[in-house]
């Protein structure tokens, strides 16, 4: 039988389960819940449950947001004639922190891997075609991942955007292979935007 | 004699067959060594542009791997490059025809059950994925062999029930079974769908001298076609469920044609 008391056990569960979280910390976090002010908690418990509930994907660029479309789909001042595509939401804030690009963006929510069971049903493809389509596009910038199934997933777009008119080009020079974009510094992103090249 | 420490680090050489994001920035991946079977470690940080082993950890990318042996996991140190098959990797259907290969060894594959053939084919047929070879023939001349080196070689030449020689006519593939059935043994798997005489001599060709096929374009198409229906079902069969990654195969394939 455990020592621990149930609603402990499933505090310290739940919390290890977060990236970065191993099962020490979260012991400590709880405890340290247990003994603030149950107003503490409170507040806590009811931010998850907001962030669950109000926050949306933007209709547009498929970016996490609380309004759609989007701060960056509704500024006016951004260059809607080019369209950054990334695998994840953290990879948007990587990129808007280089403060060098001013187009739009489209989240993929992942990256082509058959062996998972990921296809390019189970990403945004269908919805960024849909944007192109649209006529506006002139420049679509791929900047999924340096790995295998992030090339992959450029491989697979640059077949699907054979479209007149638009040029396709693929983020990568100077990114290290096998890295996550989210992890880049502001100079190498920098440095691998302007040295975009057209596939 | 048991209270003698396994050494706390090891080296090995390793296939990456799989990978998915961990925590913060780290991986668990699947690996198959060619000495000790498949196993699960993880490489911490390995996201991070400034890992040093991030490059050495791609899928389907071959390493010497220096590994740490930790409580739940064991951990990955150091990671070279051994051979990372280039050619593949730029070309949507010879990787998505890797992700194929690599489901299969995957499931293949068992923990701690050293299958160096199964190793030596794995990296034998990534280089010919990045070849100049008939690709259908690289993956059809796999599954066979993936077959025989995990003790499921398929009985091509006698009756699975009655043990008669197998001559041309009306006879079966049975998936279930692993082989065929003459005429007269049909009933032992109803379900079995027949098999032609040219697919028949196909897939003994593959199971006996898959090098002396250069390639699949002599053969017709039809026989062709069924060959890979009937491997891919008893690779299916074997696997006890759905290979994932055909689906996306057969879609690239066709929007190449
Ligand atoms: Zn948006
Ligand atoms: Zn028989």
């Amino acid at each position: 039988m455990s020592i621990t008391a149930k609603p402990i056990s499933r505090v310290v569960d739940e919390l290890s389960r977060l990236p970065g979280i191993g099962p020490k910390t979260a012991q400590r976090l709880t405890y340290f819940l247990l003994r603030s002010p149950s107003e503490q908690s409170e507040a806590l418990a009811e931010a998850i449950l907001e962030l669950k509930r109000n926050v949306v994907l933007c209709t547009e660029c498929f970016n996490i947001t609380d309004r759609s479309p989007c701060e960056v789909c509704s500024n006016p001042e951004r260059d809607a004639s080019r369209i950054c595509v990334v695998e994840e939401p953290l990879d948007v804030v990587a990129l808007e922190r280089t403060g060098q690009y001013k187009g739009m963006y489209h989240v993929l929510h992942g990256a082509i891997s058959p062996i998972e069971g990921i296809g390019p049903e189970e990403l945004k493809i269908r919805e960024l075609l849909y944007r192109v389509q649209q006529g506006e596009v002139e420049e679509i910038i791929l900047a999924t991942n340096p790995n295998l199934e992030g090339d992959a997933t450029a491989m697979y777009l640059t077949r699907l955007l054979q479209v007149p008119g638009l040029t396709v080009t693929r983020l990568a020079r100077g990114l290290p292979v096998g890295g996550d974009l989210e992890y880049a510094d502001e100079v190498t992103l920098s440095n691998a935007l302007a040295g975009r090249s057209q596939i | 004699m048991t209270n003698q420490a396994a050494p706390r680090v090891y080296r090995t050489e390793a296939l990456v067959l799989k990978g998915y994001d961990y925590g913060e920035a780290d991986r668990i991946l699947t690996l198959l060594t060619p000495h000790s079977g498949k196993m699960r470690a993880i490489a911490k940080g390995v996201r991070r542009t400034k890992s040093r082993m991030s490059g050495h950890l791609d899928l389907f990318t071959r390493s010497t791997l220096l590994i740490a042996r930790g409580r739940q996991l064991d951990i990955v140190t150091q990671a070279e490059t051994v051979e990372n098959f280039r050619p593949m990797r730029g070309d949507l259907v010879r990787v998505s025809s890797a992700h194929y290969v690599a489901e299969i060894l995957d499931e293949f594959s068992a923990e701690n059950l050293p299958n160096y053939p199964l190793y030596a084919l794995a990296i034998a047929t990534l280089r010919q994925l990045g070849g100049d070879g008939d690709l259908d023939l690289t993956l059809r001349s796999f599954e066979m062999q993936s077959l025989a080196h995990t003790g499921y070689r398929p009985q091509l030449h006698r009756c699975l029930q009655c043990g008669t020689e197998i001559v041309p006519g009306q006879n079966r593939f049975s998936p279930k079974l692993g082989g065929i059935l003459c005429p007269d043994c049909g009933m032992a798997d109803s379900a079995a769908p027949p098999i032609s005489v040219p697919a028949l001599k196909l897939l003994r060709h593959l199971q006996t001298n898959p090098d002396g096929l250069r390639s699949l374009t002599s053969i017709p198409v039809v026989a062709k076609q069924e060959v890979e229906q009937r491997l891919q079902e008893y690779v299916t069969h074997r696997m006890e469920g759905r290979l994932r990654s055909v689906r996306f195969l057969e879609q690239v394939r066709a929007d190449q044609s």
